[in-house]
Order: structure tokens, then C-alpha cells, then sequence
């Protein structure tokens, strides 16, 4: 039951007092090898649970920087079996942190749901995302990873309503994904003030920890978000390390690694109203 | 995918979840099901509302020149030597081509909804002026998502949308053609939920848009369906319609599905042949997959990425088609045919010398099959092609392609 990883990391979490630090890197950008360090040091540098997007060609809900991540990786000839093949070699070393991998429903359609749950819980996976995936459609996929013992995270969003919510959260498991803003990834800045009140309203209706995303980018906005979530996202604006990194030819994985370090520990802090530096 | 079970009732669908067979569905970020859900309680409302169709019906009269003609074409009809062919005449309309018929219908309901601003995506362009169109009729802002490539090879449409006072939005991202237009245009409505109304262009993408569209369109068939009883007394033996989305070939097909005697012909977009990598033929040359809210035939590599489509028109150069056409395919009760950019070209020049007709390059996948359909259905038969739009956006394509500088 690989979906426990994230259960035990969420009741250690609690008990420490303290939100998740979940870092989103694309698997293959800029290349497999590279992905792959950085998957490695991610533990290391704060990292609580990790979100590895695997690439498609058509993410209609990311803003330009997972866009231009998605089209390095597939150049690079990144695909949904070698982000397995990732997910397998980050879990020689490590067999605590829990996986969420992050995508679209084509490259899963392709492979077929069963098959592909059985390979993704032995490579170590511990939950999907499937942005293009809303509950109405849900079940046949969420049959497949639940026999297989892994989560399916939902997304809920500021137009999921009080009326909406319980269908979306009805087979929510792991924890629940709050998307801060309308609108693609990287774009809009989340407000804590406005969050605060629906992940109360979410994690009371779901009992389950909420992870809040989409629109931090920042140490200081990661430490405000931390106050009020469970788990806070970031995504955009580590690939944009990658993308800057490659740019002015630096080390990729020292580059993103240390842009983790500085928004984990505004996480790790952020409860006791310390700074992080 | 399960066997499909042969409907009694082809015209029952979709289903309570939006369809067809296993095609179709709702696979959209969960940002915009509530919107999603509302469009379609508000579309099912309108439907039943005959307030709704009698001011529909007014503006498709008298603004957009319906009925459009059923016209016999005695001289293309003499050239193939079979079928009598029949061309249903809907480049005639408003605007020069089919989309207006949707796009009518959409802006009435969008008023009704109290939606106060339009995105829409377009290809060849006709759907971007078709909702530009509307938008100026009714006084609403209009952003038109338009892929690059395609700004560039329809660069008339592109001015014709700003002189409606659209804003063309030109996008880079992917290939820079309409399912990327589609891909932002989606990114806008995530992020302007609360304004916005998406006016899809074909009968593609989540439910309720396969229907709705389909049946904003079905007012092309219904008017077939009384034109040729009353110029032959009789149903036709075939009706044919090129097939990019689909929303002109379901317009026409739609009303006839239940007439099992009437063959129904989509040609798709052959590109440079079906033995290359370049076409846009989803039918002929993909497979089932989820892309722009529906399961239905994509073009896709072996990892399920979704690979380019090509064509010579901008139209059909997508690399999905709507759901209904992959179950209508599936069940066997429509056939799917494919044409080449060079066949196309020769059927747009038969036309135009035959009939004095420019057609849309579109339109000219349908006419490059509709000779051997109207020798295979043969003298004494009846074939109906939907010629729907004309050739005045394409002249620079064609000039282009005969080597010729206009």
C-alpha cells in the first residue's frame, strides 16, 4: 500500500506542527540524467512530499513556464515510461518521501489504466493528479490506482462550491489539492487571505490535509500560504530555475536545489513566525 | 474500448453524460465543470424554450439569409457522368460559410447566460469572422485565438475579424495551429471564469459543445431533407461533407441518420497521402484518446502525445474530430473517406470552371470524392454535397500552390 507514504507523511507533519514542502519538477527537463539529480536531492534540500509532472503535448491548464517544460522534456524524448523509469531509480535511495506524479488523462488512456497502475505502484508511485480528469470521469482510473493502493488527489478550485464540493472530494483519498487562483499555473499570485477560509472548508468536508498550489512563487508568499495549508505547491517557478539555469549555462541541480532549500525552510518556519534566512 | 451495441435510435444521443457510445465525455479542469455544468443546464433550458427558437429562427432569416439553396449542379453532375449532384448551397450565408449557423446560436444563449465577453478559437479563420460577426451584431467584446501559421496563411480573415472590431490573439505555443488556438483559448476561460463565454467553433470538445453545436447545425440536413423531397420527391442516395471538427458534416448528417437508405460520406484531410506522416485524417489514421474535454479519435504518437496534423486547409487541420463522427464511424453508419491537398485542389479548380462556384478549400475534400461516390450510386441516383464555405479567403493558398504571384 504505497498510498500509506503519504498518510505517515502527513501524521508526522502534524506532529511537528508544521505545512509540507512539495516541490513540482518535470521529469526529463532538461534531461533524464539531470531530472534525475534533482529528484535525488530534492529529500535533502526540504522537500516533503514531491510532485514530478510527466509531459504532454497539449497541458491546457499550465501558463507558459510548465508549457516550455513540458516541450523540453518531450524533446529530449522524456515519456510517461521513463518517468516511471525516474520514479524507479529515485526510490533505490529513498523510500520514505512520497511520489505524486502530475499530468494529463492522454499518455494513461494510451497505456490503459490497469497496466499502467500495476507498473507506476512498483516503480514507487504513491498518487496521481490528472489535471484533465474532474470526478465525473474519474472512476475507471480511480478504480485502477486504488486496487493498486495509490491515491487519486482531486482538485478543487475557487468555482468549486459548497454545493460541488462533496461530488469532487466523494473518492478524494492521500490528501486534497487546492488550486489558489482561476486560471493556468504560474500566472496569478494566491492570496492567503483568500485561501485560508476554503481550506478550512475543504479539509472539514474531506477530513483529509490540503495541499494548496498554483500562484506561489516566492519564500515570503510559500511562508503565508504554510500558515494557513497543509502542504504548499510550487511548481513554475522551479522550472523556471531549470529554464534561467540552462540559459546562462549553470549546474541545473545546484540552481533549482537551492531555490528549494529557500522556500522549504519559509515553510519549515513559517508557524513559528521565524524568517527563513 | 467496449464492442459498440447498434442503437435503435441514432438521433437519441448523447447520453445523460454527454456519449456517444464511449466518445465524448467531460475530461476538463475542474476550474471550469462548474461552467461546464451551467452551459449545459442553460443549453437544455434554451432548447425547450420556444422564445429561444422562434428569436434564433428570426436572425437565421433575415441576418443570416436562410434557407440557403439547394442548387443541382448540372454541368458537375455531367462531368462524373452518375448521380445527380446537388450542392446545398451554405458558402451562401452571412459571413461565406456554415459557422454562422452556430455561432448565432451560441451568442443568443451566451446573452441569455448573462456572459459578457466572447472567446472563441478559429482555423481557416470562418469561425473567428462568424463569431466576430455576432459579437458586433450584439454588441460584445470578442477575443479570437488564432495559431500563428494560421494568421499568416489566411491573413484576409485576420483583417476581416478586425474590422468586426475582434482582437485576434496569434499563438506560438505547440504548432502554432488550431489545437494550440483551442489550448489558449481554454487557458482564457480557466482564467476568466466569471465573465466569459467559450464559443466553440465545431462539434468537438466537452459536453455539451458535440451536442449543442451539432444541433445548431442540423438546420443544414432539416433544410436538405424538405429541398430534395421537393425538387426529386425523394431522399437522397448519399450526403457528403468534408470533415475537420465535423460541425458541417453533423449539420447535414444529423437530420438523416435514422434513414438507413441514405449513405453518409465524411471525407477527411488527406495532407500529402496516407502513406506519410502529414494528414489530418483522425479517423483514418489515429486512434481513440482524450484531448479538448472528449475521448474520440486523435492523431497521436505511440506514447499518446498528440502529433501535428497537416493540410492544405487551415479548416481541417486539426488533429482530432468530434465525438459523434468517431461513434457514427465505430457503429458503422457513416463512412469516412480521405482526400489529398492536391486532390482538393484539383476538385477547388473543377468547381470553379464547371460551376462558377469558388469553394472553400474545406468544402473541396467533399467535391475531390463526389465523383466516384455519384458513378458508385450511379444514374437515376441523387447525392448531396455540402459546399460549406467559399474560396475567396483561399485564392493566396491556391495561387501559391500553382506557383502562380496575384
Amino acid at each position: 500500500m504505497t498510498q500509506a507514504r503519504i498518510d505517515a507523511r502527513f501524521a508526522a507533519l502534524k506532529a511537528e506542527g508544521r505545512a509540507a514542502f512539495v516541490p513540482y519538477v518535470m521529469a526529463g527537463d532538461p534531461d533524464a540524467a539531470t531530472a534525475l539529480a534533482i529528484l535525488k536531492g530534492l529529500p535533502e534540500a526540504g522537500a516533503d512530499l514531491i510532485e514530478v509532472g510527466f509531459p504532454f503535448s497539449d497541458p491546457m491548464a499550465e501558463g507558459p513556464p510548465i508549457q516550455r517544460a513540458a516541450q523540453r522534456a518531450l524533446a529530449k524524448g522524456m515519456t510517461l515510461k521513463g518517468t516511471l523509469a525516474l520514479i524507479a531509480a529515485f526510490r533505490e535511495a529513498d523510500q520514505t518521501t512520497p511520489v505524486i506524479l502530475m499530468g494529463y488523462m492522454n499518455p494513461l488512456v494510451t497505456w490503459g489504466f490497469q497496466a499502467f497502475a500495476r507498473d507506476a505502484a512498483v516503480a514507487g508511485v504513491d498518487g496521481m493528479i490528472v489535471v484533465d480528469c474532474p470526478p465525473e470521469e474519474a472512476d475507471p482510473l480511480a478504480d485502477a490506482l486504488e486496487a493498486n493502493g495509490m491515491a487519486l488527489i482531486f482538485l478543487t478550485t475557487p468555482t468549486t462550491d459548497d454545493k460541488r464540493l462533496p461530488t469532487v472530494i466523494r473518492r478524494a483519498s492521500g490528501f486534497v489539492y487546492y488550486v489558489s487562483v482561476a486560471g493556468v499555473t504560474g500566472v496569478k499570485e494566491a492570496d492567503a487571505a483568500a485561501v485560508a477560509p476554503n481550506v478550512e472548508r475543504i479539509r472539514k468536508a474531506s477530513g483529509l490535509p490540503v495541499a494548496v498550489g498554483f500562484g506561489i512563487k516566492t519564500p515570503e508568499r510559500a511562508a503565508a500560504i504554510a500558515q494557513v495549508a497543509d502542504a504548499v505547491v510550487v511548481g513554475s517557478a522551479l522550472v523556471d530555475e531549470v529554464a534561467e539555469a540552462v540559459e546562462l549555462n549553470e549546474d541545473v541541480t545546484r540552481r533549482v536545489l537551492s531555490k528549494v532549500d529557500s522556500l522549504a525552510k519559509a515553510v519549515r518556519f513559517a508557524r513559528r513566525g521565524l524568517t527563513a534566512v | 474500448m467496449n464492442a459498440p451495441t447498434l442503437p435503435n435510435d441514432y438521433a437519441a444521443y448523447p447520453d445523460a453524460k454527454g456519449r456517444f457510445g464511449d466518445y465524448g465525455g467531460q475530461y476538463v479542469p475542474e476550474t471550469l465543470m462548474p461552467l461546464v455544468h451551467d452551459l449545459d443546464a442553460a443549453y437544455a433550458a434554451a432548447k425547450a424554450d420556444p422564445a429561444f427558437q422562434a428569436e434564433l429562427s428570426g436572425f437565421l432569416t433575415h441576418y443570416v439569409g436562410r434557407p440557403s439553396p439547394l442548387y443541382f449542379a448540372s454541368r458537375l453532375t455531367e462531368h462524373f457522368g452518375g448521380a445527380k449532384i446537388y450542392l446545398k448551397r451554405e458558402e451562401l450565408n452571412h459571413t461565406g460559410s456554415h459557422k454562422i449557423n452556430n455561432c448565432m446560436g451560441q451568442i443568443l444563449l451566451a446573452r441569455r447566460m448573462g456572459k459578457t465577453r466572447i472567446i472563441a478559437e478559429t482555423g481557416a479563420g470562418q469561425h473567428g469572422v462568424a463569431s466576430a460577426t455576432v459579437c458586433a451584431r450584439f454588441g460584445l467584446p470578442c477575443v479570437v485565438y488564432m495559431g500563428a501559421v494560421d494568421v499568416e496563411r489566411q491573413k484576409p480573415n485576420v483583417f476581416r475579424m478586425n474590422l468586426l472590431g475582434a482582437q485576434v490573439e496569434s499563438v506560438t505555443s505547440g504548432s502554432a495551429t488550431l489545437k494550440d488556438a483551442m489550448n489558449e483559448a481554454l487557458r482564457d476561460w480557466v482564467t476568466n471564469v466569471h465573465d466569459t463565454y467559450y464559443m466553440i467553433g465545431t462539434a468537438a470538445g466537452m459536453h455539451p459543445y458535440p451536442e449543442m453545436v451539432r444541433d445548431f447545425q442540423a438546420v443544414i440536413g432539416r433544410e436538405v431533407r424538405e429541398q430534395i423531397l421537393e425538387a426529386e420527391g425523394r431522399l437522397p442516395d448519399a450526403v457528403v461533407a468534408c470533415v475537420g471538427g465535423g460541425s458541417n458534416a453533423i449539420g447535414i448528417f444529423h437530420p438523416f441518420l435514422n434513414d438507413e437508405g441514405v449513405k453518409l460520406i465524411g471525407v477527411e484531410a488527406a495532407g500529402d497521402g496516407m502513406d506519410t506522416q502529414r494528414h489530418a485524417a483522425a479517423i483514418n489514421g489515429g486512434r481513440p484518446g482524450v484531448l479538448h474535454g472528449n475521448l474520440t479519435y486523435l492523431l497521436q504518437d505511440d506514447q499518446g502525445q498528440i502529433t501535428e496534423a497537416h493540410s492544405i486547409s487551415a479548416g481541417l487541420d486539426y488533429p482530432g474530430i468530434g465525438p459523434e463522427h468517431s461513434w457514427l464511424h465505430d457503429v458503422g453508419r457513416a463512412t469516412y473517406q480521405t482526400a489529398t491537398d492536391a486532390e482538393s485542389l484539383d476538385a477547388f479548380m473543377l468547381l470553379s470552371k464547371l460551376e462558377g462556384i469558388l469553394p472553400a478549400i474545406e468544402s473541396a475534400h467533399a467535391l475531390a470524392r463526389i465523383g466516384e461516390i455519384a458513378r458508385d450510386v450511379g444514374k437515376g441516383g441523387v447525392v448531396v454535397l455540402n459546399l460549406s464555405g467559399r474560396g475567396d479567403k483561399d485564392v493566396n493558398t491556391v495561387a501559391a500552390h500553382l506557383g502562380r504571384q496575384i
